[in-house]
């Protein structure tokens, strides 16, 4: 399964615009403002580029000239900067609500095995507001694959935490780039995580 | 404790009150959710109307309602050749003019909380694969909850305090139209009546104190924990 994708869209000031193909974990990488966080929700659907297309494997999820399939049909596990755990739920709702939601052929993830790969059994319980930025990012990543996702995007993974923190969440993403296979669209300013994650480099701005 | 006339006035107050409420939530709702979100021509004149019962003197709102209610208004007139029914000095009538004049306050109040609920959050619901609808009914809605509260005890004490337009619109009759604020007005008409307008000043007070209470208690439990009032 692979990416390709190629979108544009001026975005206040900045003329966004990305053009890759390609799988495994791609790095979109480049400097606070250039737009990486647009190229992100243009590939969810959250953003409606001004033209060009997003493929993944078979599928085309938008063409300018006529497609444009609705966020909740993309399959794509979107974990976000600010992690966006819902307030009113604690974290098993959290993590079974696209779990629930996933068709059942769909949910390649086990709930079991998320809770474990992530280390998040004892937080199940727990409300969003109690947990650090590090757990709150793992119960993100882990709401994200339960959903039954052909793809993850991870905006930013590592910001706001410290570098114990920082480090789980690395082995995360590797353990979830090698063992599960799943191609990953990476967003980072930080040159470490490039050269520690990357199986191909998109730079943009 | 009461005196029949007396608990007579509560259960009627108490009746045109809630069902003020429980009327205009809805409405009152869709137009917040409109006014927060949506853009559209004539928005600002939306916004105008929503709130001309909070600005007008409230005898022109009585008078507006009996325009439309009368036997020969438009609304009157249907409510009478299809339904055979007139809310002209009943109780019903008195429950349209507290929703009129809460509408506002709770259109306010919505508002604020559905503008409040943070957007970031939807658009991750949609990620995770719910459809426009299920994402407002399992998080725009809940998270607005504390504000469907805030504007509940808001327009219910806004309901029960009316006085204006509702006798303006149904007249003050005893038992039918006749909630504790007209009561307290009628008991102050009367020679000797001090005694009276005291007890029903303290219901209402007690009334009124309860409403605040128990919305504080609803709205903590909605939080559960998270601060909101």
């Amino acid at each position: 399964m692979s990416f390709d994708v190629d979108v544009t869209r001026r975005v206040g000031e900045t003329q966004v615009s990305a053009c890759f193909s390609g799988s495994g974990l791609v790095v979109l990488f480049g400097p606070s403002g250039a737009g990486k966080t647009s190229v992100l929700n243009m590939v969810a659907g959250l953003l409606a580029p001004e033209r060009g297309h997003v493929r993944i494997g078979a599928e085309t999820l938008f063409d300018a000239a006529a497609i444009n399939v609705p966020p909740e049909r993309r399959r794509l596990g979107y974990v976000f900067q600010e992690s966006r755990l819902f307030p009113h739920l604690r974290v098993r709702e959290n993590l079974l609500y696209g779990h629930r939601l996933a068709r059942p052929e769909h949910r390649w993830m086990d709930y079991d095995d998320t809770v474990r790969l992530l280390d998040i059994a004892h937080l199940l319980d727990r409300w969003p507001k109690g947990l650090s930025g590090g757990e709150a990012r793992r119960v993100a990543i882990g709401r994200a694959l339960l959903s039954g996702p052909r793809a993850l995007l991870l905006d930013e993974p590592l910001s706001f935490l410290d570098r114990a923190r920082r480090e789980e969440v690395l082995h995360v993403v590797e353990r979830i780039r090698d063992t599960l296979k799943l191609p990953i669209l990476y967003v980072t300013h930080d040159e470490r995580e490039v050269e520690r994650l990357a199986t191909q480099i998109i730079e943009i701005g | 404790m009461l005196s029949p006339a007396e608990l007579e006035i509560l259960l009627l107050t108490l009746k045109v009150g809630i069902t003020a409420v429980l009327v205009t939530l809805p409405v009152a709702f869709a137009f917040a959710w409109l006014l927060a979100r949506a853009s559209f021509p004539g928005k600002v004149l939306l916004d105008g109307l929503v709130h001309l019962p909070l600005v007008l003197p409230p005898v022109v709102t009585g008078w507006l309602l009996l325009l439309a209610f009368g036997r020969n208004g438009p609304v009157g007139a249907w409510l009478e050749g299809w339904f055979g029914m007139t809310v002209m000095f009943r109780w019903t009538g008195a429950a349209i003019a507290a929703a009129v004049m809460a509408l506002p306050l709770m259109v306010r109040a919505l508002r604020l909380s559905i503008e409040n609920v943070d957007r970031g959050l939807e658009s991750a619901a949609r990620t995770l694969g719910a459809s426009r609808s299920r994402v407002f009914l399992s998080v725009t809605l809940p998270l607005s909850l504390p504000g469907v509260l805030v504007a509940s005890v808001l327009g219910f004490a806004r309901s029960i305090g009316e006085f204006g337009a509702t006798i303006t619109f149904v007249s003050n009759v005893p038992g039918q139209t006749q909630t504790l604020p007209l009561a307290i007005y009628s008991a102050l008409q009367l020679p000797g009546g001090e005694g009276q307008v005291l007890r029903l000043a303290a219901i209402a007070i007690v009334l009124s104190l309860a409403a605040l209470v128990i919305s504080e208690i609803l709205a903590r439990r909605a939080a559960r924990g998270r601060h909101v009032l």
